[in-house]
């Protein structure tokens, strides 16, 4: 009895039924066991089934799927053989489920003390009050803001990181035997991630339950796991203890994950000689909404002070966490947000600030590409149509012209042209994703500005578009502005760096700046989060572990944004005096009162 | 901490909902106005009316002076508003008594119809709607939507039409007619309506049911709801606890729509079945020219319409936090 695995998985296959209602499976032939305690990553591209399949061992399939045989046991419940009473009382109460997103699988409408206790009074464990008093425990313990109260907020007054901690007190209320943690930290910034994943092990892991951990993300998977189990397309490519697949891989699949997930430095051309005027230049760039007050801030300030210029075929990173103003940036060049003050040049010349003033010409040369190919180009198109439209709109081409025009841009981006004709809803992540950056090629831009485009896609077809960017600034030039939430991509293709905080510039630099410390706080927090693929980073790690306390801030407008996150601030300077803007010797410059010397080097 | 925010959401929401009660009678106002105008712009007036195709132009300016017709437009307006709202909206001109005598006799009538009908159409529409969503694409579901379809599609003088022939004609259960009188026990009362009952719910239930079905599938795909299924909650209480709370706002809102076609649209019932209601009134008062009566009938519809559209804005401001604590 004690030789058995605690959790066994034989065989299993999932069906789903397509249009035509034709059956095919899409998991299919997997085998795995743990023992009580251990922690066990499923680990692969979207598509791969390891959702589907951690799904599985709640005995549950997503409308349209179907466990279609072998079989699933947990302690002694053959979950295959059980009807569906049965499931929901294993469901919540020994089993518990930490969903992808906890902004979206909290119930908008209810307190979250409301869902928190929720599984515990259902499966009748305990009264409500212990309930409370145990869910207030755990907030305590998974370090929540507020623990005795907390729990009377509604979810949309929560941060993503928040609400992770507090689905995982949500499957804790209960003490399952086995916890499925489904992507619990896919949707949150690494900054945020490190903290979150600090708080799972030390009160998921550490309780011994037992854990299967989904992730797509290895090195995240290395901090967390006893077993991984590689996936691809339904089917297991490896697996094996997680300090065998991550030292040394025996399957193809998985050593392209692993060097898919760390971005290859892609060199950059070397720069012409300068001239005299930047592509494109911001100077004192002020921008966000609501009312602009006479000194020209808007009452909600998304963006203050922005300098910056391009040169003509460069590449800037711009780079922060979500809500840093990052997007808007593009969307005041592309002239979608009209600054409260402060002037865009192009070539130049001053561009006009919103859409109306611009010239067609104007609209050609800035080219706008969205994070989201799915929601950018419309389902409803074939990719002939696509491309054309711009090729129409900006050079007047039509017919015969137009259709060569097309085959070479198809050329350009890598798909096969027998593909013109296909409707975008069938193509792939990554062939809409070219798609969408042919669309911008096609007006001949000068610069094009990509907002987060490899974000939404699987490392793997990410660092394809990646290389196929690098190629294309090769062969023609163009100027890019990229920006991305993950600095290890922008180190890796950026000829120059801008790193937001909050709407300010914290540092700016060329790339090789940024490969050795000191770096703003910052900065030096962004780098420092982005997980190492080996065991035992996130205990040695210093990034997240808090500021020293400090006095009360003064009501400066300018103070240092960062000041309530930074670990470095100093009392009676941070929070009374503005920062300044200095160099260091290495070529960056930072918004910040401390010199190389005092900032950490790390 | 938290008392203190539940305090100032509740300070929130009721000043939303004020905000929207000075909407209400904002608009009530604009549609008085409204009224006034398109009254003015019916052919004809009720002296002309009164003394007929033979009477000469002096007898009617004689008779429009003695009625007050002959006054500025702006003049007759504030006094007819005054009037209205002071509840006195002025003297039946064909009727030859008050308005307000007029209206009292059909307006418990009305809204007695109206009140029985949605006793017996809303809990109806809510089963139908949740049975129907929670069965989505089976046959259950397939089974009422054909039936909701086609009783929205049947217009309701069939209807009416169709259940006399049968529960009159050749069941024999129930009268044809509606009569009403003050002497009536409520036995003999609910046999009377059964019927314009009946007609009215057919219409009104699906349409409800419909919108109550859609707005519960809308929600049934988000995540929130696969978590609650994980945490073992039973299908049931999924959509009473989890559903409900984030669907209740559509539903209540095109439910106040369905509702306050109980009052207004209940004409073609209420001739069909001869049922002393509001509604006929009305049109009997369009037929005579009966102006004050009109208004009157007019700016009560809007002001039932209003109050459930108040309603059903206040329950969507209550059952979301995000309105509730902005």
């Amino acid at each position: 009895m004690t030789d058995r695995p605690h959790i066994e998985v034989k065989d299993l296959c999932v069906t789903a039924r397509n249009a035509q209602g034709e059956t095919f499976p899409i998991v299919s032939g997997i085998d795995f066991a743990l023992k009580r305690g251990e922690v066990l990553a499923l680990i692969g591209e979207s598509g791969s089934g390891k959702t589907t399949i951690a799904l599985t061992l709640l005995g549950h399939a997503r409308p349209g799927a179907t466990i279609a045989g072998g079989s699933i046991r947990v302690g002694d419940a053959e979950l295959t053989r059980l009807d569906r009473t049965a499931l929901a009382q294993l469901r919540g109460n020994r089993i518990a489920y930490i969903a992808q997103s906890a902004a979206a699988a909290f119930n908008p409408s209810r307190t979250i003390m409301d869902q928190v206790v929720e599984p515990a009074l259902i499966h009748d464990l305990m009264p409500r009050d212990k309930a409370e008093a145990k869910a207030v425990e755990l907030f305590r313990a998974l370090a929540l803001p507020f623990p005795d109260t907390i729990g009377a907020r509604y979810p949309h007054q929560l941060s993503g990181g928040q609400l992770q901690r507090l689905m995982a007190a949500m499957a804790l209320i209960t003490d399952p035997e086995l916890i499925i943690l489904d992507e619990p930290t896919t949707a949150l910034d690494v900054t945020t991630q490190i903290e979150v994943l600090r708080a799972f092990k030390a009160v998921v892991l550490e309780r011994g339950a037992t854990a299967i951990y989904v992730s797509h993300d290895l090195a995240v998977v290395a901090q967390m796991a006893d077993q991984i189990v590689v996936l691809n397309q339904g089917r297991i490519r490896e697996a094996g203890a997680s300090a065998q697949i991550l030292h040394s891989p025996a399957d193809d699949y998985t050593r392209t994950l692993m060097a898919a997930a760390r971005p290859a430095m892609r060199p950059t051309p070397a720069r012409a000689a300068v001239p005299a005027a930047p592509l494109l230049e911001i100077r004192g760039l002020t921008a966000g909404y609501g009312k602009i007050d006479k000194a020209g801030r808007p009452r909600m300030p998304v963006l203050r002070d922005i300098n910056l210029t391009i040169e003509r075929g460069a590449t800037l990173g711009v780079i922060g966490e979500s809500g840093s103003g990052k997007s808007t940036i593009a969307r005041v060049i592309a002239g979608l947000l009209p600054p409260a003050s402060g002037q865009v040049l192009l070539d130049g010349e001053p561009l006009p600030p919103g859409l109306a003033g611009r010239s067609r010409d104007q609209f050609r040369r800035v080219q706008l590409v969205f994070q989201n190919a799915d929601t950018a180009l419309n389902p409803a198109h074939s990719v002939q149509q696509i491309l054309e439209r711009p090729l129409a709109f900006y050079h007047g081409l039509k017919g015969n012209a137009a259709h060569l025009r097309v085959m070479e841009l198809m050329d350009l981006i890598r798909l096969p042209a027998t593909l013109i004709d296909r409707n975008i809803g069938g193509l792939s992540g990554g062939q809409k994703q070219r798609v969408n950056l042919a669309r911008a090629l096609a007006a001949d831009p000068q610069l094009i500005l990509c907002d987060e485009v490899t974000s939404a896609l699987d490392t793997v077809v990410g660092a394809a578009i990646l290389d196929l960017m690098a190629e294309l600034r090769r062969e023609l030039g163009i100027a890019t502005m990229f920006i991305s939430h993950d600095i290890s991509t922008v180190k890796a293709i950026c000829d120059d760096i801008l790193v937001l905080y909050a709407g300010t510039m914290v540092e700016t630099g060329p790339r090789a700046a940024f490969q050795t410390a000191p770096f703003h706080p910052y900065t030096d927090l962004l780098i420092g989060s982005v997980p190492e693929m080996r065991a035992g980073w996130l205990e040695e790690s210093h990034a997240g572990r808090g500021p020293p306390p400090i006095g009360a801030a003064g009501d400066h407008p300018d103070l240092c944004r960062f000041l309530p996150r930074c670990p470095a601030r100093v009392d009676g300077l941070c929070n009374i005096t503005p920062p300044p803007r200095h160099p260091l010797a290495k070529g960056n410059r930072i918004l910040c009162h401390l010199g190389a010397e005092s900032l950490c080097p790390s | 901490m938290a008392g203190a925010a539940t305090f100032s959401g509740m300070k929130a929401a009721l000043i939303l909902i004020g905000k929207r009660f000075a909407s209400s009678l904002l608009t009530l106002l604009l549609v008085s106005m409204t009224i006034f105008v398109i009254a003015q712009l019916l052919p004809g007036d009720a002296a002309q009316e009164a003394l007929g195709q033979s009477a000469t132009a002096e007898q009617v300016a004689a008779l429009r002076h003695e009625m007050g017709l002959d006054r500025p437009a702006p003049v007759r307006y504030a006094s007819w508003l005054s009037g209205m709202v002071s509840g006195d909206p002025g003297q039946s001109l064909v009727a030859n008594m008050p308005v307000a005598e007029v209206i009292s006799s059909r307006l418990p009538n009305s809204l007695l119809l109206a009140a029985l009908t949605a006793l017996i159409a809303v809990p109806a529409a809510l089963a139908i709607g949740i049975g129907s969503a929670m069965n989505r694409g089976g046959r259950i579901d397939r089974a009422l939507n054909i039936t909701t379809l086609s009783m929205v599609a049947v217009p309701e003088f069939l209807v009416a039409t169709i259940a006399v022939l049968l529960f009159s004609v050749e069941l024999r259960w129930l009268p044809s007619i509606a009569l009403v009188s003050d002497e009536m026990s409520w036995g003999e009362y609910l046999r009377g309506v059964a019927m314009p009952i009946l007609t009215l719910s057919v219409v009104v239930i699906a349409q409800m049911a419909r919108m109550t079905r859609a707005a519960v599938i809308d929600q049934m795909d988000r995540p929130y709801v696969e978590m609650a299924v994980l945490k073992g909650v039973a299908p049931v209480q999924v959509v009473l606890k989890h559903i409900m709370p984030n669907a209740i706002a559509p539903i209540v809102n095109a439910m106040a729509l369905s509702l306050s076609y109980l009052l207004g649209g209940a004409v073609i019932v209420e001739t069909i079945f001869n049922y002393p209601g509001l509604a006929s009134l009305m049109v009997n008062a369009v037929t005579s020219r009966d102006m004050p009566l009109l208004q009157a009938c007019a700016m009560i519809f809007c002001a039932a319409y209003l109050i459930l559209m108040l309603i059903a804005d206040v329950t969507a401001i209550l059952a979301n936090p995000r309105l509730r604590a902005q």
